[in-house]
């Protein structure tokens, strides 16, 4: 068991949002099959959305493109999926959601807790929906607003996911913790792009989209580093976390606990290798608790 | 994987609705059943089961069909596959029946032909809506025997595939693969179920699909949470057992749709 924000984990990895999040059957496939310690859903918002055109993710040599464009069925029909996830995962159901304003964050919020999230994760970070995600959190008056009126209605844990287009992240990291944040989660995907070379077109349908897996991890790493720096409040890092090895890093940079994505990809068990190897490596290595390693990097220089 | 570009090498006109696209790319080590995602620059990718080794077969429903068949011979798209998990192989000496509805037969044609090489003998029933519509029924035949079926009596039984089914002893085969519209397979479903066949049997599905890699969770089916295009597209009928085949679908939003 481990702590976080209150949350009784079964292991420090999370399924990251955006990541077979869609229903709540493949949520509890990921708990049980998987391993994770906890499952954060598919970024939900206030009305239906198809999200863009095809291709919306390709795999590259370094890592992952994605321009999804946040599909989801709005939280009325969430609901449904949500108690699903609720009854059988057997771990924290953490609610990823999104909104173009403080207003409609706190509708998405009001409309899933009937079916009781164990927390909800703000997503003020998503790079390529138009009036959406990044274009909110990049402003750190509305990431603290947003924060704050999230706050205001649920009696749950709030973490806010953060992005890493910006020129410092910690200022709307500040500015999350202002907004009463319990945690951040950093960080979501970096902009950009791939062309086809033989016809000349984006390859996207969005044209442009997201970075994610392993070419990310390093801006990761430091973005949680400067984070663990600036704030009180615990960090949860995200981005190119693919063995355990990447997730005792990320562990070391200041995270409290690692989130995993595009990694599914290689195998949906990687929950449970990650958490595995963190305990042999802490056997090893003999650290009486995994929170030995949160921020050691910070005290060696 | 980018996707790769693909060029047009010859357009077949199987029927008014549906087009064999043969490229220049030839997927060595596809499995029948694996599909590949056809990039429509500048419109759509979709996914589409292989015909063969250098094909798809497709019917137009849509925006990116329809601009896939104003495509020449000459012109390309892009490609990017073999993705999910193909038909399982017989054995030598094995018994298989092929249960193709409409362009469900796209898949299933390199598997019945991959099945008799194998050494299985194999039989086929063939459905379409009339005699015009009915994919491959060359190949099926060269393949081993085949049971046509027509919604409107043009040719071999009247009615569905289901009714063909329900003529045969599908206690000796061994294997049975299944491709058609959803409905066409809940009703093979149900019947092979009442049979006590259901065990050797194998059904390709359709879902709707973003990544097409087993990421985006778009298309996963209740209850198990299984990924349509990586565990899948194709399943064993046990798995599908208190599934949602033939019960509801999710459009590109996530949302629940009736079949
Ligand atoms: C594994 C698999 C194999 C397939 N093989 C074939 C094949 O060999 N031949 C063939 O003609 N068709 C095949 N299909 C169906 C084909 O993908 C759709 O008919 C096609 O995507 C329609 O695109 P559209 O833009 O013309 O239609 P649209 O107008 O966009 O939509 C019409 C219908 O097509 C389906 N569709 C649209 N986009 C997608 C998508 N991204 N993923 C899945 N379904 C979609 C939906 O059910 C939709 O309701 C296959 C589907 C799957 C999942
Ligand atoms: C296909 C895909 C969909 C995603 N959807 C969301 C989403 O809905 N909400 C969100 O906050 N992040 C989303 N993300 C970002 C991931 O949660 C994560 O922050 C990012 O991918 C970096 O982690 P990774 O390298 O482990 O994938 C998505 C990422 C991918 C690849
Ligand atoms: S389409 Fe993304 S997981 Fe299947």
């Amino acid at each position: 068991m481990y702590t976080l924000t209150g949350l009784k984990l079964k292991n420090p990895t999370i399924l990251a949002a955006g990541i077979l999040g869609t229903t709540g059957a493949s949520l509890c496939r990921v708990a049980h099959e998987g391993g994770a310690g906890a499952v954060v859903t598919k970024s939900i918002g206030p009305m239906p959305k198809t999200g863009h055109s095809n291709p919306s993710m390709v795999k590259l040599d370094c890592g992952f493109l994605n321009a999804m464009g946040l599909p989801n069925p709005s939280y009325p029909s969430f609901i449904q999926e949500l108690e699903i996830a609720k009854k059988d995962a057997g771990v924290p159901v953490i609610a990823s959601i999104f909104g173009g304003n403080p207003a409609e964050f706190k509708e998405v919020a009001e409309g899933l807790l009937p079916a009781k999230p164990d927390a909800f994760e703000l997503n003020v970070s998503c790079p390529h929906a138009e009036g959406y995600g990044a274009a909110v959190g990049s402003n750190p008056c509305l990431v603290e607003a947003i924060t704050a009126a999230v706050k205001d209605i649920v009696n749950v844990p709030v973490w806010v996911k953060l992005t890493p287009n910006v020129s410092d992240i910690t200022c709307i990291g500040n500015a999350a913790e202002a907004g009463g944040a319990d945690a951040v989660v950093a960080i979501n995907t970096l902009k950009g792009m791939a062309i086809d070379i033989e016809s000349g077109y984006p390859v996207l349908g969005n044209r442009s989209g997201g970075l994610s897996g392993k070419a990310v991890k390093p801006v990761a790493i430091k973005c949680v580093y400067d984070l663990y720096t600036a704030l009180e409040i615990p960090v949860i890092g995200v981005g190119g976390v693919s063995s355990w090895q990447d997730a005792v890093e990320m562990m070391m940079a200041g995270a409290a606990a690692v989130q995993v994505g595009s990694a599914v990809y290689d195998r949906l068990d990687i929950f449970s290798e990650i958490s595995t190897g963190i305990e042999a490596f802490l056997q090893r290595k003999g650290y009486s608790d995994v929170k030995k390693l949160i921020g050691l990097a910070h005290e060696m220089v | 994987m980018l996707p790769l570009n693909a060029t047009i090498l010859k357009i077949y006109e199987e029927s008014p609705s549906i087009r064999t696209f043969f490229f220049d790319f030839q997927f060595e080590t596809m499995n029948p059943g694996q599909f590949v995602m056809v990039w429509v620059r500048g419109v759509d990718e979709v996914p589409m089961g292989l015909s063969s080794k250098n094909s798809i077969t497709v019917q137009k429903v849509g925006e990116a069909t329809s601009k896939l068949f104003e495509l020449k011979e000459g012109d390309s798209f892009g490609l990017r596959g073999p993705y999910g998990k193909g038909f399982s192989l017989p054995s030598e000496g094995e018994k298989t029946l092929v249960i193709a509805g409409g362009v469900g037969a796209a898949p299933l044609v390199p598997y019945a032909e991959a099945a008799r090489s194998a050494g299985s003998e194999v039989h086929t029933a063939l459905g379409a809506r009339s005699a015009g519509d009915l994919l491959f029924e060359k190949r099926f035949a060269e393949a081993g025997e085949v049971y046509i079926s027509t919604d409107d009596g043009s040719k071999g039984t009247k009615g569905f595939v289901t009714d063909v089914l329900n003529s045969l002893n599908l206690s000796v085969y061994d294997k049975i693969a299944v491709c058609g519209p959803e409905i066409m397979m809940a009703s093979v479903f149900r019947l092979l179920e009442d049979r006590e066949v259901l065990d050797k049997s194998e059904f390709s599905l359709h879902r709707y699909f973003k990544c097409g890699i087993g990421v985006c969770g778009a298309c996963c089916i209740d209850k198990s949470g299984l990924r349509v295009c990586r565990d899948g597209p194709v399943f064993s009928g046990v798995q599908l057992m208190d599934s949602e085949l033939g019960k509801y679908t999710r459009d590109a939003s996530g949302r629940r749709v009736k079949i």
